[in-house]
């Protein structure tokens, strides 16, 4: 359980920015600009922040959807130890990528509309010759099953399904290697608030079963407590704030992640709440500002905060904060929800 | 039937009696003028709606078959309160907004029931008004102004933003460019767009999600409309921009006293932002009350279980969630009784899958379409059924 899965160090994504008259480099889009991570077997880490803060291009780049720039990617094989994923060939990537999956966010257009549901979750099967023939369909009809779908299901196409059951789908064919980690990117967001329940419930049932690890990206922060062990946030693609769940939601330690969770509108009408508003935007990863990413929109920034960029301090086990004065501000966790006495009857 | 919805009797004693007299054609002021009697009360302000909107009915014919958006719809939007309507996808929420200003998609069309908007200018029937017609024209903006989920897709990119809500303040205000002109830059500047000036000198592109947001309801507001219908505007925000469009549509509501039709499908908005709330599940209301009733005392399985599917932060972490089985039926099929009973897990066979079930009050201002309760015709009042 505590044994890493997946290591990132100052992982980069750049990309460039052509302009003129011969298409010439002008400038960069830092979308990812020096993220370290680690994820363990077994665990859910989940990567947070705002949209265009480069969570998705991390999840991207580390299983080499994207080339990086710049940084490690080290991802521990059962069999053959450690790979370094950012530099591996074609050959080895073949080797590696039925142990790391992804989920898409939009389960419209991540299943192929020609192919039967069947012949979709068979494909990473057929590909890594891990099955065929009768075993081929009786492994299928048990992902079905597993992910909470009929085994006759196999044989129509993925228009009569609803948005829910096309996330199972894209589910069963994530989880038909028996990978180590599933990278799930928004994986929740574009359902119905009744079907993002059951299949939270279905990703946390997967988990037990089979022992996966996910590295769950998402901007939905009540989704994201529910299910992480770990969360990282990023801001304009640098990590801010990293930490166990519970540490960080009830004690951030960054200013940034303070507001983040001030923001979420509670789902309870006698809690209400008028949050310290962040004023302004989240600045372009193309001209972001000078020292702290967040300084110009920070209530609590200070000269430094615009000269020099905050070192990654420890503030607590396992707890990190890229802020030059982590840990000495007074900042508010999330207001913990009174259970509505009827929702709970 | 009709009308039976609105007033509600608030004396524990008191039966029903006004509802089966009144009609929907009765006007604003007769309405005020009705109840001598002091027990009964009008909670959510029926005597005081902008909008009533009573059995609406819209559907869509397609090549499968008829799809029936709106199942006989029936309520008031209450003058000066936000009004949230939540609900999944295909519930029909977009499609009521969009037949108050009679701009639903074709081959969609409004197929009974009416919409009745009062305003300083009296009351309008707009079912009544043609799609094109000069009167309904003069509706949209200057009456009942709607601002939607995607400010990209509702601005038009080859114009700048000034001249988009300049154009809004020329139809309907002045007909002077100059003034018009000063008069977006004026409601940039109240939404709180920072450099109102720049921003109107912009075009849509060249502004972020929220600030196209803000300029959407700048637009939106600039000819000081009696009700703003919002279409999930939040939606496609980052919750710190969220948060931002939250706090601006409170002050319009308590700054200009405006009417707000607010339809999303989050709780947790609902719970920070609404006075009054409808729960809509295919194409039917299925409960409607307060913001404090429907979070504290639902009534309606439905309204239950969404509430208890939604994670929360600070409580079941890690535990499963609460789900409801299921998903949304595809529009195309019809459910006959209530619309719930296949996902119901209170379901009464023989009951709840023939009869769609009649309005219910359970309170004042709080009344559920739902078998376990007793409906008011029955009875005049209503207890609790075979509540759990």
């Amino acid at each position: 359980m505590n044994e890493p899965l997946l290591e990132v160090t100052g992982l980069r994504k750049h990309f460039p920015i052509r302009g003129g008259f011969l298409r010439r480099r002008v400038g960069e889009i830092k979308a990812v600009d020096g993220v370290d991570l680690t994820v363990r077997r077994g665990e859910t880490v989940a990567l947070v922040g705002e949209s265009g803060c480069g969570k998705s291009t991390t999840g991207r780049t580390i299983l080499r959807l994207e080339e990086p720039t710049a940084g490690e990617v080290v991802f521990h094989h059962p069999g053959r130890g450690p790979v370094r994923l950012e530099s591996a060939d074609a050959r080895m990537l073949r080797a590696v990528r039925p142990h790391l999956q992804m989920i898409f966010q939009d389960p419209f257009a991540s299943l192929d509309s020609r192919m039967t549901v069947g012949s979709i979750i068979a494909e990473p099967l057929l590909i890594n010759k891990a099955a065929a023939g009768r075993a081929l369909k009786d492994h299928v009809a048990e992902l079905l099953t597993l992910v909470g779908l009929r085994p006759e299901h196999a044989n129509r196409y993925p228009h009569a399904f609803s948005g829910g059951q096309r996330q199972r789908i894209g589910i069963a064919r994530a989880i038909a290697l028996n990978p180590d980690l599933i990278v799930c990117d928004e994986a929740v967001s574009a359902l119905d608030v009744s079907v993002q329940a059951q299949i939270l419930n279905l990703l946390e049932e997967l988990q037990r079963r089979l022992g996966l690890a996910y590295l769950f990206i998402s901007h939905d922060l009540a989704a994201v407590e529910h299910i992480a062990d770990r969360v990282v946030v990023m801001y304009v693609g640098r990590i801010v704030e990293s930490g166990p769940v519970e540490q960080l939601y009830t004690a951030p330690k960054h200013p940034y992640t303070e507001a983040l969770l001030a923001a979420v509108p509670q789902p309870d009408p006698r809690v209400r709440t008028r949050p310290k508003l962040l004023t302004g935007d989240v600045p372009s990863p193309a001209n972001p500002p000078s020292g702290c990413y967040f300084h110009p929109r920070c209530p609590y920034a200070q000269p430094v905060c615009a000269a020099e960029t905050p070192p990654v301090r420890q503030v607590g086990e396992d707890h990190r904060s890229a802020c030059h004065f982590a840990g000495a501000l007074p900042l508010a966790g999330a207001a913990a929800a009174v259970p509505p006495a009827q929702a709970t009857s | 039937m009709r009308g039976t919805v609105t007033p509600r009797v608030t004396g524990p004693d008191r039966p029903p009696t006004e509802p089966e007299n009144r009609t929907m054609s009765q006007s604003y002021a007769a309405e005020e003028g009705t109840p001598a009697a002091a027990p009964v009360e009008v909670p959510h302000g029926a005597g005081d709606a902008v909008l009533s909107i009573r059995d609406l009915e819209v559907e869509f014919p397609t090549q499968l078959g008829v799809v029936r958006a709106l199942n006989g719809v029936t309520f008031d939007v209450p003058r000066g309160k936000v009004l949230g309507i939540v609900g999944e996808s295909g519930c029909g929420k977009s499609v009521t907004a969009r037949a108050i200003l009679q701009i639903i998609e074709k081959p969609g069309r409004i197929t009974g029931g009416s919409i009745t908007l009062r305003s300083v200018g009296g009351e309008t029937e707009i079912t009544g008004l043609s799609p094109d017609s000069a009167r309904m024209r003069e509706l949209r903006g200057r009456e009942i102004a709607m601002i939607f989920q995607e400010p990209m897709s509702s601005l038009n990119p080859v114009y700048t933003i000034g001249a988009q809500i300049a154009e809004a303040v020329l139809i309907h205000q002045t007909r002077n460019r100059e003034e018009a002109h000063k008069r977006a830059v004026e409601m940039l500047r109240q939404v709180g767009m920072p450099h109102p000036e720049a921003a109107a000198a912009s075009y849509p592109h060249q502004l972020s999600g929220g600030m196209r947001q803000r300029a959407m309801i700048a637009m939106a507001l600039s000819c000081n409309p009696t009700v703003l219908i919002a279409d999930e505007p939040t939606t496609a925000l980052d919750v710190t921009t969220e948060a931002q469009i939250l706090e601006l549509i409170r002050n319009v509501r308590d700054r200009a006293g405006m009417s707000i039709m607010f339809i999303t499908h989050s709780m947790g908005v609902v719970a920070q932002l609404c006075e009054e709330v409808i729960v809509m599940y295919l194409g039917r209301i299925v409960e409607r009350g307060s913001v404090d009733d429907l979070f504290y005392d639902p009534k309606h399985p439905y309204t239950r279980a969404l509430l208890r599917s939604i994670p929360r932060i600070g409580r079941n972490r890690k535990a499963p969630l609460e789900v409801i089985e299921g998903s949304v039926p595809d529009p195309h099929t019809r459910v006959a009784g209530c619309p719930f009973h296949p996902r119901c897990p209170e379901a009464i066979p023989g009951r709840c899958d023939t009869t769609v079930p009649a309005l219910s009050t359970a309170g004042p201002g709080h009344t559920v379409h739902c078998h376990l309760y007793q409906g008011d015709d029955e009875t005049g009042r209503t207890e609790p059924g075979e509540d759990a």
